[in-house]
């Protein structure tokens, strides 16, 4: 119980002791690291993901973000490490456009088809 | 039959169909590292496990990749918990062995671990020919593009990374890296 209470004090006063400028500093962070996809998990981020591996690289975020590093510059230096998989969402460029664009043909040439069919069967009969 | 619109249908079908083919092709697991080619990132980390000699270097002694500058240097990611860490674990040991004396330098990193658990598990696997170095917060596993253990990079005497290996290595793979590298840095 004492312990318990003594957990509970000691959290509230970290709380109380954040600065708006750490408060600002775990929002980017968090903000970075939901882009990151975690090395060891099945599509999470690094930010969502419990495992060490993501904590630790949370913690790089961190630390590059309060050298005064852009959230792009954090992200290319993952990159760089890990390659474009690292990115949860790919950047919409070369082969990676297919992403993006094939949802987009797949839904207009199903409603290209559903139009044709409409019209095809609510055309009236010609008389002959 | 209405070829015109069977021929709509196989423009729309057939490349879908190349593409998910291509995409059974690929193994989903193996994902490209883009560092082979690139410097290596500097390091500088304390030896928990000194190792046997002629390659023994003294606990708490610190290991530059500097340091290091002129020789191969083979890079192995490894810890107590993982299993398939034991099944390169003599073929790496001995390997290194035969390399004393060369231009060769064998360093394993304990990755998400205690050195207290890597020196109990050295004991166990009947020891570890090279030094081990302590890597807290996983900071040179993520320079290297960690994904999991055991990982092993190649770097040539320049310190770029020739070759990173996911998974256990065989002596063979050893053996044809440190043995091309060194002849590419002799020339």
């Amino acid at each position: 119980m004492k312990i318990a209470l003594l957990t509970l004090f000691m959290a509230m006063l970290g709380a109380a002791q954040q600065t708006p400028a750490d408060s600002l500093l775990e929002a980017r962070t968090a903000e970075v690291a939901a882009q990151l996809r975690c090395p060891v998990c099945q599509g999470l981020s690094i930010q969502e993901s419990p495992s060490e591996l993501s904590q630790q690289m949370r913690a790089v975020v961190k630390d590059q973000l309060r050298a005064g590093k852009t959230p792009d510059e954090v992200k290319a230096y993952f990159v760089s490490k890990y390659g474009e998989w690292i990115l949860l969402e790919p950047k919409a460029k070369g082969f990676n456009l297919l992403v993006y664009a094939l949802p987009v043909l797949l839904v207009a040439g199903g409603l290209g088809v559903i139009v044709i069919a409409v019209r095809k069967w609510t055309q009236t009969p010609t008389a002959t | 039959m209405n070829w015109k619109r069977a021929t709509f249908a196989a423009l729309g079908v057939v490349p879908l169909i190349f593409l998910f083919g291509y995409g059974l092709t690929r193994d989903p697991k193996d994902i490209p590292s883009p560092l082979p080619g690139h410097d290596a990132t500097p390091f500088s980390l304390a030896v928990f496990a000194p190792g046997q000699p002629p390659l023994n270097r003294s606990a708490g002694d610190t290991v530059r990749l500097a340091d290091l500058k002129g020789q191969v240097v083979v890079l192995n990611f490894w810890a107590s918990w993982c299993l398939s860490c034991r099944d390169e674990h003599q073929i790496l040991s001995e390997t290194a062995k035969d390399y004393a004396g060369k231009p060769v330098h064998f360093v394993g990193v304990l990755y998400n671990d205690e050195p207290d658990n890597g020196l109990k598990w050295i004991e166990q696997m009947g020891g570890q020919s090279y030094p081990s170095v302590d890597d807290p917060g996983a900071r040179t596993a993520i320079n290297y593009g960690l994904y999991g253990v055991p990982e092993t990079y190649f770097l040539d005497a320049t310190g770029r990374i020739a070759y990173k290996a996911t998974g256990p290595v065989n002596e063979r793979v050893i053996r044809h890296f440190v043995d091309s590298l060194m002849a590419a840095a002799a020339k």
